[in-house]
């Protein structure tokens, strides 16, 4: 177990209701909601924990790779079509029906690279950052983090603690483990 | 409906992540055995490569058999995982949650596998880069995008892709799991694998995202795929392959075969992982109600397919299909598929005792891939058997071989290797999914918001 070298710090709460006391804690203590985080081992429904509701253009990806997959299926077709002008069962060079399935696909594939590279976009992942983790997370316990604490570190530890927090890593006392 | 254990986090941990990071002795008795199959298919694809395809029962008409009966199998196989995945993740059933890995990770496998098919079989797989690669520039000849052989790469390139792509995505906040569980090489594998994940409520918005999105994406391509597939056959001015019914017929057989696939596979990694308190007889009872309808479709189309093709009352049309229901051997192959597919299986599942009995579901979904199995032979074979009825070819029948039978083994290893691989890396059940659950089956007050039993089934 090795202290995390970052200013952030991180309450380990066994119960999700105390983390979210935690969270309400640290928002009347004037921590910002951008600055908190919860951690958990499985998905909660959204705003279980009071936490903001961050803004994102993931539905923006799918549009611009569909609309470069189409181009790339378009330009795969006609060129290899143009390329070897070669006409079979009299049908013309430049024939449609037969380029959709191509193209089709092409946008299909263009969509869903985009959309996966949106998903880790906006997940913010690689997370390589220093920022505080325990294992115990997953484990079943709840991680509240809270970022940027210089000048708030007693306030914010306060809230946790008041709130229940097990363990809180991240602080000269405390003890956890990084990812 | 559904039996509900209490599962502690820890235990779900501990359970699912007991065969990736521990090895029993079957598992290396496992890859003995089917690392020997591969090693002769290996083989048998060497001798081919060496002598051509003589040793094949091809004949002057019937030049695609076996080796193309399996690649429209194994690529039907494969539309039940992620069909099954996407449907349910959109329908948000319930009962999904230890499904959907087992039967993405059984598409993967299953199409990279389908894919290899048809590269065998044209015998000279490294001349094969020609037919859909676009490079060719120094002699100026390139793909004919015209052409339905164009269309089945790149339906089947991106398929492979969405799916292997879905599976890495949803499998992330579980390898975070696994690098929090391990030491050593594992973690540094699982930690590189997990990048950083660690569980914010901002990660897990775009999991739950994921689901939804990539299912939604991926569902078109799952029905193009088939389609593109059938076209192969119904492209071509074949006698019982020209007809438009085939895009859908294909497309529900491939759910059909691939349903009972999922359900053969659930029954065999319960058994093998112990998993009784995670793959339950509710999960059989509900693949079996699905199995039904899926079952029953097929059926009406496998009607129209028979009935356009006698309707029209063309000779060659009635030729093919009197070749496939009155003349042996393929009347008694004929007999099997039919019973096989349909008629024993699915009044088994009316019954819902039977659709709860393990035992009952692995032996009938079994069945019904043997049944399809036989149906793409029945397909495939006849319809060439009669293409060109000239004089040199009324004693010529295509009989298979002993090679080609290897290399229909060699495929059913391929596939469960690399399902077996895929669990000994990693939790073939979504651990987080399985705790999701476990937090939703009661309605409880968290914080400021009122999380809701789960009572979609």
């Amino acid at each position: 177990m090795e202290r995390p070298p970052s200013q952030s710090m991180l309450g380990i709460f066994r119960d999700p209701d105390d983390a979210a006391r935690a969270v309400e804690g640290l928002r009347s203590a004037g921590v910002p909601g951008t600055d908190v985080e919860v951690l958990t081992d499985s998905p909660y429904p959204e705003g279980a924990f009071g936490e903001d509701h961050h803004r994102h253009r993931l539905y923006v990806f799918p549009f611009v790779g569909a609309a470069c997959g189409l181009a790339v299926g378009l330009m795969l077709t006609i060129s290899t079509q143009i390329s070897y002008p070669m006409i079979t069962g009299g049908k013309p060079v430049l024939s449609i029906p037969p380029m959709i399935n191509v193209m089709y696909e092409g946008t299909m594939l263009g969509a869903i690279l985009f959309t996966i590279i949106g998903i880790i976009f906006e997940s913010r992942l690689p997370n390589l950052g220093p920022a505080p983790y325990d294992t115990r997370i997953t484990e079943g316990y709840l991680g509240v983090l809270v970022t940027r604490t210089e000048g708030r570190a007693s306030v914010a530890e306060r809230a946790l603690r008041d709130a229940g927090a097990v363990d809180i890593v991240g602080q000269p006392a405390a003890a956890g483990t990084s990812p | 409906m559904q039996e509900r254990f209490d599962l502690a986090p820890t235990k779900v941990n501990e359970d699912l992540l007991r065969f990736p990071l521990h090895t029993p002795l079957w598992f290396w008795f496992a890859i003995v055995v089917l690392g020997a199959i591969l090693g002769a298919g290996v083989i048998a694809f060497t001798f081919m490569v060496i002598v051509g395809l003589q040793p094949l029962g091809y004949n002057n008409t019937t030049y695609w058999a076996i080796l193309i009966t399996n690649f429209v199998f194994w690529v039907g196989i494969s539309h039940a995982g992620v069909m099954i995945s996407a449907i349910l993740r959109l329908s948000q059933a319930e009962w999904r949650r230890p499904v959907t890995r087992a039967a993405e990770v059984l598409t993967v496998f299953a199409l990279a596998t389908a894919a290899i098919f048809p590269l065998i079989h044209t015998g000279r797989p490294w001349r094969l880069v020609y037919w859909f690669m676009p490079y060719d520039f120094a002699r100026g000849i390139f793909p004919d995008v015209r052409s339905a052989l164009i269309w089945d790469p790149s339906a089947i390139f991106t398929y492979l892709t969405s799916s292997a792509l879905f599976v890495f995505i949803a499998l992330v906040p579980d390898l975070a799991v696994a690098r929090d569980r391990t030491t050593g090489w594992r973690h540094r594998f699982y930690a590189l694998l997990a990048m950083g994940f660690h569980g914010s409520a901002r990660q897990w918005r775009f999991q739950a995202i994921a689901g939804i999105l990539l299912s939604a994406l991926i569902l078109p391509v799952f029905v193009s795929v088939h389609t593109i597939v059938s076209f192969d056959f119904s492209m071509a001015l074949v006698p019982g392959w020209h007809t438009t019914v085939f895009g859908p017929y294909f497309v529900i057989g491939a759910v059909h075969s691939g349903v009972s696939a999922v359900a053969t596979l659930m029954a065999v990694l319960r058994r093998i992982f112990h998993l009784e308190q995670y793959i339950t007889p509710d999960h059989f009872d509900a693949l079996g109600r699905l199995l039904v309808v899926v079952a029953t479709a097929w059926l009406f189309f496998f009607m129209m397919d028979f009935y356009f093709g006698i309707f029209s009352q063309e000779p060659m049309e009635l030729a093919v299909w009197q070749l496939r229901m009155f003349q042996m051997p393929y009347t008694f192959l004929f007999i099997v598929f039919i019973f096989a597919a349909y008629l024993i299986p699915v009044p088994i599942w009316l019954f819902r005792k039977a659709r709860r009995n393990i035992a009952v579901m692995f032996w009938t979904s079994l069945l019904v891939n043997i049944g399809m199995w036989l149906e793409r032979y029945i397909l495939i074979v006849p319809p060439l058997s009669v293409k060109q009825p000239f004089p040199f070819t009324w004693n010529e029948v295509y009989q298979p071989q002993p090679i080609e039978f290897v290399l229909v083994a060699f495929s059913f290893a391929l596939v469960c290797s690399g399902i077996l691989l895929f669990s000994k890396l990693f939790p073939i059940i979504p651990l987080f999914d399985i705790k999701e659950g476990q937090i939703l089956k009661r309605t409880v007050r968290i914080g400021r918001a009122t999380v809701p039993a789960v009572i979609r089934e």
